[in-house]
């Protein structure tokens, strides 16, 4: 038998067998839905999306040194609201592109409270394309308890969608055995001794953010000429030699063995760093740094209710305080660190975890409205070779 | 049911058959179609509109031949070093291995046991510049003081062949291991050299698996983005770290829907070129 005619055969039955099904039909079948109808009802279950390494488990806790219950456990002991807590979300894009296929068309994706960075420019489209709910103020008293500076960003003046679970700061980390000190942009893009030897993070926000400010620009209120020059001081730096490599968080393991001198990094990730390194620093450059904050939105289909009930649950100081010691991240929430003090004095007196007025001065958010720039993401997408 | 295909004979290929194709059309067909009808839409997310854009193909060819070009250089590079590591291998294998056979199977099996990620993720110490092999090669003055690997076309090269090698070395074993052993004593009756009798039977009896080795190793070498991502640099990215960007970062769904287009019609042009120059028959044996 030759195999070659059998095969052409079952090619063109199978062909004849496929016409069978109809395409929209099926289509049609494939969409399904958690239907969004229930979303007023009080639930006794609240599902919560988040980042890892981001909640006061029971080992992070120990570690801080806090007793007693966990934040979710008083919850629900409180509300008698049981918390499924979900550690889904590694990346900002890689899970937009998870929900937003039911969520623009209106469908749930079971949960009740999901989180985005605002240095993405994910909040201001799942604002304006409808893909989050309204919170239910009435039942959030402790919404007076968010500190001013976070309490009208662009994406949501009037914090109608959203809530700040926490923040951290983007600057320079380096490692001592290397070099001594990385004080400056400037340095960070010439130093003979970083040649090779740096990386930048893959997040525009922060790279680029940190780059204009060491031009004298502003990245909070970014131009088409600051957003160039920003762009060419980086080429300039990649063509000479200078950058290895554009990373994620996979900076870590390559500057605490000493093979990167310097990199682009997040102040939270450098508190866990440290204490395995104790040649790691992180610093803000003498021309600033940046700040970015994960803020809670409700998801179509979420239960209002439920979200709202466990927001303000959080932004209860006592609880945000727990919240803040044991994950190493700064709060929003006013009369945190008062709380803090209670707590453990320590971490109280850590300013990569409180910063001072004087350190907060120095730290920027990045315009938001270039976020969304088509024409500055795909500049961007081309530093990074894609 | 059963007396109707006792009856009629020739309905029971279609019985077969609709598992497969239900399966083929569920999950290949009709995405490609939505694919398809991406490909074609203008606008910015998440207003896309079908109008056509035959634009989309052209600017993504004008805007990234280079990851193109890179994507097959690097996928044709890991794919002839897959072919020259396994090839004495799994002929000492399936020759002289003996009842060892299966075990040396495993070992090269072994590795999968690991998520791709994960094995990606060990060439980076591997290849670190604190790693022992920069260290050798530092030593031996092949690499200079400064000299690194990793960040490099050959960590990229290096890390494609190594994950894609099984799918090179399984199909070379199956065609060497059911190869008739009588061949080779005739050709050693009828005095062939042992090289001769290497280049004209057992080359050519196991050419059907080297093709099935070359096609399953190139075609998903050509998307992987993942190698390029871990071990190499912007200087590096091939189509597939492109096509993730386009629909992650960018959120143009259209470009990175005409871009898996291209990267599946530049792989089955280059197939056809393949099957003509080796000749057709060797792909089924």
């Amino acid at each position: 038998m030759n195999p070659r005619m059998t095969r052409r055969t079952l090619l063109q039955r199978g062909a004849a067998g496929s016409a069978i099904l109809t395409l929209p039909g099926l289509l049609a079948a494939c969409g399904g839905g958690s239907g969004g109808e229930d979303a007023g009802e009080l639930k006794d279950v609240l599902n919560f999306a988040n980042w890892d390494l981001y909640i006061d488990t029971p080992a992070l806790r120990e570690k801080a040194g806090l007793t007693g219950p966990t934040v979710f456990e008083q919850f629900t002991a409180k509300t008698g609201i049981k918390v499924n807590y979900f550690v889904e979300i590694d990346d900002n894009s890689s899970y937009f592109a998870k929900v937003q296929g039911p969520l623009s068309k209106g469908d749930g994706i079971g949960r009740d409270i999901f989180e985005f960075t605002d240095n993405s420019r994910f909040p201001g489209l799942l604002v304006d394309e409808g893909m989050v709910q309204k919170l239910d103020k009435e039942l959030m008293p402790n919404i007076g308890n968010l500190i001013e500076a976070q309490a009208s960003p662009s994406f949501d003046p009037n914090r109608d969608y959203s809530l700040p679970w926490f923040s951290g700061m983007t600057g320079i980390a380096w490692n001592t055995k290397i070099v001594d000190k990385v004080t400056s942009m400037e340095q960070f893009f010439t130093d003979p001794k970083l040649k090779n030897k740096v990386t930048m993070l893959t997040e525009m926000a922060d790279s680029v953010g940190l780059t204009m400010l060491g031009n004298g620009d502003d990245p909070s209120k970014v131009t088409d000429e600051s957003f160039d020059r920003a762009i060419k001081t980086i080429t300039d730096a990649d063509d000479a030699g200078q950058i290895q490599d554009y990373l994620g968080q996979a900076y870590q393991g390559p500057l605490a063995k000493g093979e990167l001198a310097a990199a682009v990094a997040w102040s939270g990730d450098v508190v866990q760093l440290l204490l395995d390194n104790p040649h790691l620093r992180w610093g803000i450059p003498d021309t600033g740094g940046m700040i970015w904050t994960d803020n809670m939105f409700i998801p179509v289909g979420g239960s209002v209710p439920t979200a709202s009930t466990f927001m303000n649950f959080v932004y209860d100081p006592q609880i945000a305080a727990q919240l803040a010691v044991a994950a190493g991240y700064i709060s929003s929430v006013k009369g945190v660190k008062e709380e803090a003090v209670k707590l453990d004095p320590k971490a109280a007196s850590n300013p990569l975890l409180f910063p001072g007025e004087e350190t907060l001065a120095r730290v920027h958010q990045y315009d938001s409205a270039a976020l969304n720039n088509d024409a500055q993401i795909e500049a961007w997408q081309k530093v990074l070779g894609q | 049911m059963g007396s109707f295909f006792h009856r009629h004979p020739r309905f029971t290929p279609y019985l077969l058959l609709a598992p497969g194709v239900l399966w083929l059309a569920l999950f290949f067909l009709i995405p490609l179609v939505f694919l398809a009808y991406q490909s074609l839409q203008s606008g910015s997310y998440p207003d896309f509109e079908f109008t056509w854009e035959f634009s989309n193909f052209t600017d993504a060819v004008s805007d990234y031949h280079e990851q193109f070009f890179r994507s097959f250089l690097y996928a044709g590079i890991a794919t002839i070093a897959c072919l020259l590591l396994a090839y004495p291998l799994v002929y000492w294998i399936a020759f002289r291995a003996g009842p060892w056979r299966n075990l040396f199977l495993l070992f090269i099996v072994a590795p999968f046991f690991v998520t791709y990620l994960v094995r990606t993720l060990a060439w980076l110490n591997i290849l670190s510049s604190e790693g022992p092999v920069v260290g050798l090669l530092r030593g031996i003055h092949i690499l200079d003081e400064d000299g690194q690997l990793l960040y490099s076309t050959f960590a990229v090269i290096s890390g494609i062949t190594y994950n894609f090698f099984p799918f090179m070395a399984l199909p070379l074993y199956v065609s060497l291991e059911q190869l008739d052993h009588r061949t080779l004593e005739a050709a050693k009756d009828l005095y062939a050299s042992s090289t001769q009798t290497f280049l004209r039977v057992t080359l050519p009896l196991s050419a059907p698996g080297i093709v099935a080795g070359t096609l399953l190793t190139f075609i998903p070498a050509a998307g992987d983005f993942i190698n390029a991502a871990l071990l190499g640099t912007p200087r590096h990215t091939m189509i597939g770290n492109v096509i993730q960007a386009k629909y992650l970062e960018s959120l143009d769904y259209p470009t990175a829907a005409s871009l898996s287009f291209i990267l599946m019609g530049a792989i089955l042009v280059a197939l056809l070129i393949y099957a003509r120059a080796v000749g057709s028959e060797k792909l089924t044996g």
